[in-house]
């Protein structure tokens, strides 16, 4: 019997604004226990609600890049449940008429392009958090991170596996943070995963009864959870049980979903508009602003980078897997002629993808906060390009650059690492070298190729790897022939 | 419309308020008097009249994204029941 | 200077007849004393009383003084004021000390007004006698075996009985015009949006409007001033051009088109009702204004409308209160929410409680479309008739209220009768129009009748003129309770 599972996600992204949705408390995450929570968030009796513009702003930033609609009249309702981290007894969301609605999120799984629909994404407040290591019997309420923004983001129910669902959580990630409305760190809990998980054979056309997996803060334990849930479900219906709709948290150390409550005891959430927040209206003006000021989206930079600068796949995965990185790329690009500028193109992506990554990572820094500027790089490759400098000199020159502040000249100039390119100079070694090693003279002109390397090897020594190496192969191939 | 005990203590569990059995027995008669009263408002036809959740019809007003508010814990915990550590204390949550 | 206007004590303060600090320390004593028999009062403290007071007379010697600067006021325990005990008339709130000011109470600091105290109310605002307060009932000071009227039935009493010069009150179906009716005194709710709501304990959000209670329209347009302000934290405070009122009110008005409704003028009003307010009419036919005849088609579904809306939004602004962060908790619980039942059991009273479970039910699943939804389109056709009216008549006038002052006691059993104490108050909140009650008579037991007044959007000028108007042509208003025994 063939299974197919049923995928949909929703999203609580965490809006990177500096004061919260509904309050002019600070979002900063850390503080000391309800230092940031203020008589709003508390839900003083006498308090009301006055919504963050900029939480707004980033809630249009996200429908425009999904190509959503963006509905320029909302309203926010209030979720009526008791819980001793919602102070009011109610959460201030939106029900009927959310701020964004439809939009399409892309990604590659497995070489083949898939395209998962959103149903909507609406602003809410999130909730304090319970603690309960510190006390016997009793909960400890922080109600700090009460009422920052979340944009709740729901997919359709359009994923059929594992891989598909943590592909879009990540493409959703990547986007998040690269249209600059979420930070995304996920140990922080700013970008939480709910997977909405059913199965059904295949070729049926109705969907199954779902589960709701909650609270995932991992793409490894949305993997996790979701495979271990679809292989659970599939096992209850195999043995004749029923799937009963309802939501299961995930355990990351036994790697298993548990029952949290089914549909029977679902709440009644007696959801209402906001009788102290009037209809959110979004003009035609803040919609054009915004929509201007969206930065260029990572599919349209690839299709550009594959098409006119002709780089690879994978080089093109990486310079667009985050804004920073293709800013950096753009900028250093820009220092180059039109005429040169599909090797500078490979040879910045190969840069960054190597040695600045791989630098960058040691000191756990982005592409915004490099060392080494784009212009600098751009002098870098273009020494090499024009061979003053073997690509071996050139990664010295780089490491003194990540270290200091000098210029690639004055390093060249400094360290002697200007390359040999007068032939005359380079003959003489060369003379030198044949001289010195008759035996792989012989060996060469027996017919042993790979006794020439060995020669330009010698050669290379000699000059202390200023020489370059194209032209020392040419002249010992000439004089040997 | 009757109302029942079991709808009242339904309506009381979901509003966290306890009532015995007599409680909510007591409560029937004046509530089932209300709601004589408030379905008055069925014979009147609504078909195509736009509900009305707001004295005025204007939009909500928008805040800049600035932080106003300082740390004023200590005070704004001086009215609560149980506090340790800077924690509002509950009877154990259970998810 | 006991019952004397703020008017007139602030000219006496001006001219140094008496200090700030002497007069609100003769309003103390006498405040204090009769309030054993009035409870119009739920908290004084006088340590913070005359520090204001103190406070009051350095600006009064200086060139900064308001109309208000010195002038003792008595505020509803509705609002939140710093460091004063906020009760909201609840068990809930009992010692909750508020850590901030309401904005109208910044208001008034900032006009140097001072705090006499907080007044007694009906638990939450829900209420029409001031009989569901926590801390007992307030008495009518014309007859202390009836009720003051509610919610602001303390901030009404104490006007009328002389005990603070003015009052603040707050308006949700009627608290305050019904309690000014049967107290005798003049009060007005402005339209919804002008006062602002921050720091106001919301009953409902959509109908609450707070709203000055005095002994002349005049006084009511000093105070109105101090608590028109926007506001931005309130997200429904309007941001209007500031309107002097007190400077209007000379305002005639001869030609003026007053709107009679004929449905708030059945056989169900007592007669003695039925007269005052023609009486009232005829006055101001004399004083150059016309009546025409209106309807008001919907507004006897305004109740109905109002017993669903009001406590579907009660039922969730009522839900912070859950012992967690401040307020009433009970002593023994078993767990989580046997402490959240047994705080809110205990915490509340029954006419509250009643309300929660309205409100609940009616926006709980399967019957949100035919309670709440149904309600909110009646609600759109009370405002389309009044916008009709107002089409060919300025303002509209009828009784506040069906009866004058009931016996304590009389309607407890009934909560539907006991609501249709708000039959002619309820639609000008649905609408947001501002609405006002000035004395008009006494019926046959010397008790006082309410006039109601209830104006266009944003004409409160126009109404304080009009009530202005009728009250320098009659005396009703300065009519004194009889207060023998106390």
């Amino acid at each position: 019997m063939e299974w197919e599972i049923v995928i949909g996600i929703e999203t609580h992204v965490q809006l990177s604004t500096e004061s919260k949705i509904f309050s002019g408390a600070s979002t900063d995450f850390g503080a000391m226990p309800n230092a940031h929570a203020c008589e709003v968030d508390l839900a003083l009796p006498g308090v009301l609600p006055v919504l963050n513009k900029d939480a707004v702003e980033k809630a249009i930033r996200f429908g425009v890049a999904t190509q959503a609609t963006i509905n320029q009249r909302s309203i926010f309702a209030r979720k009526n449940y008791f819980y001793p981290d919602l102070p009011k007894g109610y959460q201030i969301s939106q029900m009927e008429i959310p701020v964004v609605e439809g939009g399409t999120i892309k990604f590659h799984v497995a070489e083949s392009e898939k395209t998962v629909n959103l149903t909507r994404a609406h602003l809410e407040e999130d909730a304090g958090k319970s603690l309960h290591e510190d006390f016997i019997d009793m909960s400890g309420i922080d109600l700090n991170r009460a009422g920052t923004p979340l944009l709740e983001i729901v997919s359709e129910p359009e994923m059929r596996s594992s891989d598909e669902a943590v592909e879009y959580a990540k493409t959703l990630h990547s986007l998040v943070r690269w249209i600059g409305i979420c930070d995304g760190n996920m140990q922080e809990g700013n970008f939480r995963c709910d997977a909405n998980v059913s199965v059904r054979r295949k070729g049926d056309k109705t969907l199954g009864t779902r589960r709701e997996i909650k609270n995932l803060n991992s793409f490894k334990f949305l993997q996790q959870a979701i495979e271990y849930e679809a292989r659970w479900q599939i096992e209850q219906i195999e043995d004749g049980l029923a799937i009963v709709q309802a939501t299961v948290l995930f355990d990351p150390d036994s790697g298993e979903t548990r029952l949290m409550r089914t549909k029977e005891d679902a709440h009644d959430y007696r959801y209402f508009p906001d009788p102290d927040l009037l209809p959110l209206v979004i003009d035609d003006d803040w919609l054009k602003t915004t929509r201007a000021s969206l930065p260029e989206l990572p599919k349209s930079k690839a299709r550009r980078y594959q098409d006119d600068l002709e780089l690879s796949g994978p080089d093109v995965a990486s310079l667009v897997s985050s804004l920073e990185a293709a800013t950096y790329f753009e900028a250093t690009l820009n220092h180059f002629d039109v005429s040169g500028i599909k090797p500078a193109a490979k040879s910045i992506a190969n840069w960054m993808n190597g040695e600045l990554t791989a630098s960058l990572n040691r000191s756990q820094k982005d592409f915004s906060q490099c060392p080494i500027s784009p212009e600098t790089l751009s002098v870098l490759i273009k020494r090499v390009l024009d061979n003053t400098l073997s690509t071996k000199l050139a990664r010295l020159v780089f490491e003194e650059l990540w270290s200091g502040d000098s210029t690639v000249d004055d390093i060249i100039l400094k360290k002697g690492f200007k390359q040999m390119s007068d032939s005359g100079e380079i003959e003489s070694f060369v003379s030198q070298v044949i001289e010195q090693h008759p035996q792989q003279v012989a060996d060469f002109k027996a017919g042993k190729e790979k006794a020439l390397n060995s020669l330009v090897g010698q050669v290379m020594k000699l000059t202390k790897g200023k020489a370059n190496p194209t032209q020392v192969n040419e002249i010992l191939k000439s004089k040997l022939s | 419309m009757s109302l029942s005990k079991q709808d009242v203590k339904k309506a009381a569990d979901l509003a966290r308020i306890e009532v015995t059995d007599q409680e909510a027995g007591d409560a029937l008669g004046p509530l089932e008097k209300v709601f004589v009263l408030i379905e008055e408002m069925q014979q009147l036809d609504t078909e195509n009249v736009e509900p009305m959740a707001h004295a005025q019809d204007i939009s909500t007003r928008l805040r800049d994204d600035i932080v106003t508010e300082k740390d004023q814990r200590e005070t704004l915990q001086a009215s609560a029941p149980a506090v340790e550590k800077g924690l509002f204390l509950v009877p154990k949550v259970i998810d | 200077m006991f019952g004397k206007t703020v008017k007139e004590l602030g000219d006496a303060l001006r001219r140094k007849e008496f200090s700030s600090t002497e007069l609100t320390t003769a309003y103390l004593e006498h405040s204090k004393a009769l309030n054993k028999e009035v409870n119009a009062f739920i908290t004084f403290d006088e340590e913070q009383t005359l520090a204001q007071a103190k406070l009051a007379d350095e600006i009064l010697s200086t060139d900064n003084a308001t109309a208000l600067t010195g002038i003792p006021i008595a505020h509803k325990d509705i609002w939140c004021a710093k460091d004063w005990i906020t009760t909201c008339g609840s068990r809930m709130l009992e010692n909750f000390r508020s850590p901030y000011d309401a904005h109208i109470i910044k208001r008034f600091k900032e006009c140097g007004a001072v705090t006499l105290g907080k007044t007694n109310m009906d638990e939450f605002a829900m209420g029409s006698s001031n009989e569901t307060s926590w801390f007992g009932n307030v008495k009518n000071p014309w007859d202390l075996g009836r009720v003051p009227g509610g919610s602001s039935g303390g901030s009404a009493a104490a006007v009328a009985a002389d005990m603070t010069p003015a009052s603040t009150g707050t308006d949700t179906g009627g608290s305050i015009r019904q309690p000014a009716a049967l107290c005798g005194i003049s009060g007005l709710k402005p339209t919804y949006g002008l006062v602002s709501r921050y720091g106001m304990i919301a009953f409902a959000s959509s109908l609450d409007q707070g709203g000055p209670m005095a002994k002349s329209a005049e006084d009511l347009a000093i105070l109105l001033e101090a608590m028109v302000s926007f506001d931005d934290k309130d997200s429904t405070s309007l941001e209007k051009p500031t309107v002097h009122y007190s400077s209007m009110i000379n305002k005639s008005v001869k030609g003026l088109r007053i709107g009679i409704p004929k449905e708030y003028f059945s056989d169900e009003i007592a007669p003695d009702i039925q007269n005052g307010v023609q009486d009232a009419l005829k006055e101001y036919e004399k004083l150059g204004a016309r009546l025409v005849d209106i309807n008001l088609p919907t507004s006897p579904l305004s109740v109905a409308a109002y017993y669903v809306i009001a406590p579907a939004e009660a039922s969730s602004n009522l839900s912070r209160f859950d012992g967690v962060r401040y307020g009433y908790r009970a002593p023994n619980y078993s767990d989580l929410n046997d402490m959240y039942a047994k705080t809110r059991a205990q915490g509340f009273g029954a006419e509250v409680k009643r309300r929660i479970l309205i409100g609940t039910y009616v926006l709980s699943h399967g019957y949100y479309d035919a309670y709440y939804l149904k309600a909110q389109k009646v609600r759109r056709l009370i405002s389309q008739d009044f916008a009709h009216a107002f089409k060919t008549c300025d303002m509209i006038m009828s009784p506040t209220t069906p009866s004058t002052a009931f016996k304590i006691g009389e309607k407890v059993s009934d909560p539907v009768q006991m609501y249709l104490s708000d039959t002619f108050t309820i639609a000008a909140n649905l609408a947001g129009l501002p609405a006002m009650s000035i004395p008009c008579g006494l019926d046959r037991n010397q008790l006082p009748i309410g006039l109601q007044l209830i104006g266009n959007y944003f004409d409160e000028a126009g109404m304080i003129a009009a009530a202005h108007q009728y009250q320098c042509a009659t005396d009703w208003h300065l009519k004194k309770p009889p207060l023998h025994n106390v």
